[in-house]
């Protein structure tokens, strides 16, 4: 059990760092293709090398830090920040139970009872990477990101606890694998809550730091924002941070919402358990994947928000609309009983 | 008042609508645009395996011409250098010995000729100016350099090879108003 959790763990970690690998290199294949371009396609065929050229490089570089930088917190930042980004895949459910020599194993590295929780605190404490990072910085621009980033992550965290009370309202518990179990087949929670969707989605944008809510980064008015002192490895881990977090936020909504590992008649194929569980763990594949093209498709489409209206929004429409929906959902669910 | 323009319109300054004001349906007018150029043709020409096509008539670095039995056909009339808008153009003209029939055409030829490819504009004027049909702009690109000096291209690089089959073509560039230039019996070196 111990072996085949260890096993599960790095197999985990491993792939979400491919996955944050190859995302830098379609991300910058995906920028071309909506700008008429055809993106990297040096380095091995399509490009393919592009990902590890970019880390032998970010490997290299000089080791920069500021003379006046707090030398602890500046290491600690991005540090924290991988850190949180790796331990948020713990709760999620990624196919059904597997069988190995008779022994039933859960394709879930912990199904606490309290995953959705568990997932908030983990993401709440990921604003600590950039902050500190920002800070330690001792530079004004790091600073202002570091700042922007609080505020921005703190008020869109709101909504998105809001949004999410829904699910647990409709499903009556916060543990990951019974919210997916109750999405069978096309019973997916997005067809009971589109707006506890669209809020979520706005949310995940806002917790990402990406486009249209990448202001803590901003290079336009604050050079590089919380990592404009970073180099090396340390900023790769910053960017890297924000692929993995891509990923895993892809995964939660998937699974929230899209009724993670269930697809209409997968089930009905009369597969084994075990090949049941891979094509079940190829179908969340696909719907994160799905996700990560979206958030691509809007960082290339939409511009981004001035700080102002970037707090209206979050304070003045998003609230307020999760609100609402957590009371036509209580009602609703009132109603029925 | 009258507008001064066709063009121009009326700018209300109304309130935006409900429909408006919540943006999802204009942003997903954007990604709709976006996604339509996920699928368009690529303006990338990816360089050194593919390049890109040059016009027919593209001025690039300049080539002087031989006649068809390989006589240079530069008389160092300095027309050209005239008409050099940059002041590119150079030469030093020489007279032509008894014997040297097969290699210049009249008697008079330029012993050098240098063009300043930093200076020059490839504005085609020199080839407008010239008499003989001896200056052509070609296809072929000026390359770049380290040295300075290695721009002022002289004879040895201008100057078209003897060999018939290495012969520039610029009949491309040759405008009608070459052409009828070129039966003009009263300039000598149209009689045949």
């Amino acid at each position: 059990m111990l072996i085949f959790k260890t096993i599960l763990a790095s197999a985990i970690l491993l792939l979400s760092l491919v996955v944050a690998m190859y995302s830098t290199l379609i991300e910058r294949k995906i920028a071309g293709f909506f700008q008429d371009r055809l993106g990297p396609n040096r380095a091995g065929p399509w490009g393919l090398l592009q990902p590890l050229a970019d880390g032998i490089k970010l490997f290299f570089k000089e080791e920069f830090m500021p003379n006046t930088a707090d030398k602890f917190l500046y290491i600690l930042g991005p540090s924290l920040t991988m850190l949180i980004a790796c331990l948020t895949s713990a709760v999620i459910p990624w196919g059904p139970d597997i069988v190995i020599n008779g022994q039933v194993f859960s394709l879930q590295m912990a199904d606490v009872n309290i995953g959705i929780l568990y997932i908030f605190a983990i993401v709440s404490i990921g604003v600590y990477g950039i902050m500190i990072g920002g800070w330690a910085s001792n530079n004004k621009y790091a600073l202002l990101g570091a700042v922007r980033a609080s505020s921005q992550m703190i008020s869109y965290e709101l909504a998105m606890s809001l949004s999410i009370i829904t699910i647990v309202m409709m499903s009556g518990s916060l543990s990951m694998r019974d919210i997916v179990n109750q999405q069978q087949g096309f019973n997916w929670n997005i067809w009971y809550q589109p707006l506890g969707f669209i809020i979520f989605l706005i949310c995940a944008f806002a917790e990402t730091n990406r486009s249209p809510f990448d202001l803590p980064e901003c290079e336009t008015e604050l050079v590089g924002g919380y990592h404009t002192e970073y180099s090396s490895m340390k900023l790769g881990f910053y960017l890297f941070s924000e692929y993995i977090n891509m990923f895993i936020s892809g995964a939660v909504m998937a699974t929230l919402f899209l009724g993670g590992y269930h697809f209409p008649f997968i089930d009905k194929l009369g597969l084994s358990p075990n090949a049941f569980a891979f094509v079940s763990f190829l179908v969340l594949f696909a719907k994160i994947t799905f996700f990560g093209f979206i958030f691509m498709w809007v960082r290339w489409t939409l511009p981004r928000f001035r700080y102002d209206q970037l707090m209206r929004l979050g304070w003045k429409a998003l609230i307020p609309l999760a609100i609402l929906n957590v009371l036509i959902t209580g009602v609703v669910i009132l109603l029925n009983q | 008042m009258a507008a001064l323009t066709k063009r121009s319109k009326v700018v209300s300054n109304k309130k935006i609508s409900f429909w408006e004001k919540i943006y999802l349906p204009a942003i997903l007018g954007g990604m709709w645009i976006t996604l339509g150029h996920l699928f368009t043709k690529k303006t990338t020409v990816r360089y050194p395996e593919v390049t890109r096509e040059f016009s027919e008539i593209y001025r690039g670095k300049h080539v002087l011409k031989r006649d068809d039995e390989g006589r240079e056909r530069c008389t160092a009339c300095g027309l050209c250098a005239v008409a050099c808008p940059a002041e590119a153009i150079t030469m030093i003209a020489a007279e032509r010995k008894p014997g040297e029939e097969n290699l210049y055409r009249e008697e008079k030829y330029a012993s050098t000729y240098e063009i300043n490819m930093l200076r020059c504009i490839f504005c085609g004027l020199c080839e407008e100016a010239c008499p003989k049909e001896a200056i052509f702009l070609t296809k072929e690109i000026v390359k770049a350099d380290y040295e300075r000096d290695k721009f002022v291209y002289g004879k040895d690089v201008l100057l078209e090879p003897f060999d018939p089959l290495k012969r520039i073509d610029v009949s491309k560039r040759q405008t009608p108003e070459v052409l009828e230039f070129k039966k003009d019996k009263n300039q000598r070196h149209n009689v045949q």
